[in-house]
């Protein structure tokens, strides 16, 4: 093929090779994309549908415009259950308390990792086990039996000055020292990614600064920090996807419950589970832009990049 | 004079053995010091102990007997082991019949997924194609968009279709179509790993007169064994850990009686699987044969076995694997 190319026809039968090559581009996403446009995009569209709409289910779906108002499922949700804007609250500023405890508790393991110790296979294999483990009904069952909280920590003294906080944000923090466990349980993966990172950089710049004279703590927050921080904005990211996908996750049991009661149904679930997304949503896009690197150290940081992956 | 000299070669040697403790105790640029090294080792050992600590009590509550349940002194070991509370629960969960099923119905969509995802993942990373930017956005959408907005209208495709009915069917066609659970983080992992494979290798492979098919399992697939790794692993694990969409899937009225079923399902059903297996196995249902603490551990031990027996063997290609894997996005 690459003879035939040398030929005067040069630009013609580039562009019939360059056809062939999109053809087998779509030929090995193909599968995906019929999934994803039956699965997910259409999906999307329909369960907007029924959050819009009125559904009857009679031999198949058929959906009936609403009385009163266009956002009458979503008023709905509010009115008629109580606890839901409670729960949703309770969930949001639960995530927005963990995410830093799982990020900065994940990144000093891998940082142990990283570093020259003995047993570290034996160590790895440990800190990996809630990958493995950490799901919604070994959980429920671990913290029905008070697992969930670190037995020999007294919690007391600091609940004692919680108390007087609000109840909104009392509990929150209260559910966070009580289920410690089970959320540094949740940062198997972010410790894999860190550790992924880490040994990306390069041993030759830690040897640089130590020749610079450079302390254990400078290096760590003029090289070590500095290569992980994409790192830090991609697990936050992804805590926040698992954790607000995860089986154990209050929300999404109810909205669940809702699809199959009779009173409430598939508008009423539908409209729920937009109201949940919008809220993940926004606290992904506060995420985002509240780790997104800076314009203009961006482009350090990039040049920095370019240099590690010279040497 | 002499004694002078000595006096001042006995004050370096003291000086010097000074440096020499201060070196081991604090450290120097070259080598952590003790005190550095104890920080480092009661940290991991504390983290280490927190992480396995949910473990331990698990194991230990389930092998006590009821007395020991009741008695305080006997908090992590127990006085006798007994393997009565392993009996009930495997006759609770109907255990070795529900571990075949979920076995298959965690097996073969994880091996499903791992081929459609790498195939995709290679597609995305090797070629270019028009529009490829648009469906890298509806990728990245779909991994951050919770799943049960989808999930309801995707239950209602599979029942127009009548394949709601406790089988495999659902669970194939979503990973043979790239839409198994989490499908998209894994197009995501191994498209990263196909990125780092180098273009040149493959375009020598094409020029010595391979296809573009052979160039992807002779060269493509065999530098990607890290990933393969990685995402098996991940996939079993998902499979056999998610309720929600497995509930869906299999349908509501489906029972271990009727269908398919997952020991996490099992386990939810717990209570009442035991409730009901009690009133049938004995005519009259004594306070002593209530449900404790140690049958509902060792129900959750039992269910999580299998998944512990595939890490603990896979564990060292595992742990190789993320290091090479490039998992961290970039």
């Amino acid at each position: 093929m690459s003879k035939k190319q040398r030929n005067p026809h040069d630009k013609r039968r580039l562009t019939k090779r360059m056809v062939r090559e999109w053809g087998w581009g779509y030929l090995f996403v193909a599968p995906w994309i019929v999934g994803v446009s039956i699965f997910f995009l259409r999906s999307m569209v329909q369960s907007l549908q029924f959050a819009f709409n009125r559904v009857e289910l009679s031999n198949g779906v058929i959906l009936h415009p609403l009385e009163n108002g266009i956002f009458e499922n979503f008023v709905k949700v509010f009115t008629t259950d109580v606890n839901f804007p409670m729960i949703l609250a309770n969930f949001g500023i639960g995530l927005v308390l963990q995410l830093p405890v799982i990020i900065s508790f994940s990144l000093i393991i891998a940082l142990l990792l990283n570093s020259k110790i003995r047993c570290r296979g034996l160590f790895r294999l440990i800190f990996f086990l809630p990958v493995i483990i950490a799901t919604g009904p070994v959980m429920n069952q671990l913290s029905a039996q008070g697992v969930s909280s670190v037995p020999m920590v007294s919690q007391n003294a600091l609940l004692g000055v919680l108390q007087g906080l609000p109840e909104f944000i009392y509990e929150p923090i209260n559910n966070l020292f009580s289920s410690l466990i089970m959320i540094l349980w949740n940062s198997g993966i972010q410790i894999l990614i860190f550790l992924a990172g880490l040994q990306k950089v390069p041993r030759a710049m830690y040897e640089a600064a130590k020749i610079d004279g450079a302390s254990a703590w400078e290096t760590f927050w003029k090289i070590t920090l500095p290569s992980v921080k994409s790192l830090i904005l991609l697990n936050s990211i992804y805590t926040v996807v698992t954790l607000a996908t995860g089986g154990s996750n209050e929300i999404i049991e109810l909205i669940y419950t809702a699809t199959y009661t009779a009173t409430q149904g598939y508008s009423y679930a539908m409209a729920m589970s937009w109201i949940y997304t919008a809220v993940v949503a926004v606290i992904l896009i506060i995420v985002f832009l509240l780790l997104k690197e800076k314009s203009d150290r961006k482009v350090v940081y990039e040049q920095k990049r370019v240099v590690m992956k010279g040497v | 004079m002499n004694a002078v000299i000595g006096k001042e070669r006995n004050a370096a040697v003291r000086q010097n053995r000074k440096e020499k403790w201060k070196k081991r105790f604090l450290g120097s640029a070259e080598k952590r010091g003790w005190i550095g090294s104890f920080v480092v080792y009661a940290l991991l050992i504390v983290i280490s102990f927190i992480f396995v600590y949910p473990v331990l009590y698990m194991i230990s509550r389930s092998l006590m007997s009821r007395s020991d349940l009741l008695d305080s002194s006997a908090m992590w070991i127990p006085s006798s082991i007994t393997l009565h509370n392993y009996e009930s629960a495997i006759l609770t969960m109907d255990y070795w019949n529900s571990l075949l099923k979920n076995l298959y119905l965690a097996v073969v969509p994880t091996v499903a997924q791992v081929l459609i995802c790498s195939a995709v993942g290679y597609g995305f990373a090797r070629y270019n194609f028009p529009g490829k930017k648009i469906w890298m956005g509806v990728l990245i959408l779909a991994f951050l968009l919770p799943s049960q907005t989808t999930a309801l209208p995707n239950y209602l495709i599979f029942q127009n279709l009548r394949m709601i009915d406790g089988t495999i069917k659902p669970f194939l066609i979503t990973s043979i179509l790239g839409q198994g659970f989490k499908s998209t983080l894994c197009i995501l992992i191994f498209y990263n790993f196909h990125k780092q494979t180098p273009q040149s290798l493959i375009e020598a492979a094409e020029i010595d007169g391979a296809g573009h098919i052979k160039a992807y399992f002779r060269i493509a697939l065999p530098l990607a064994t890290a990933a393969i790794v990685v995402v098996t692993l991940f996939s079993f694990v998902w499979y056999w850990n998610e309720t929600y969409l497995v509930r869906n899937y299999l349908g509501y009225g489906t029972t271990r009686a009727t269908g398919l079923t997952t020991l996490m399902l099992e386990l939810n059903a717990f209570e009442d699987s035991y409730a009901s297996a009690y009133t049938t196995w004995a005519s009259s249902v004594t306070s002593s044969d209530r449900i404790n603490d140690a049958i509902r551990m060792a129900g959750t031990v039992l269910a999580i076995a299998p998944l512990m027996i595939f890490y603990f063997v896979l564990q060292k290609q595992f742990v190789e694997s993320v290091d090479r894997a490039g998992i961290t996005g970039e």
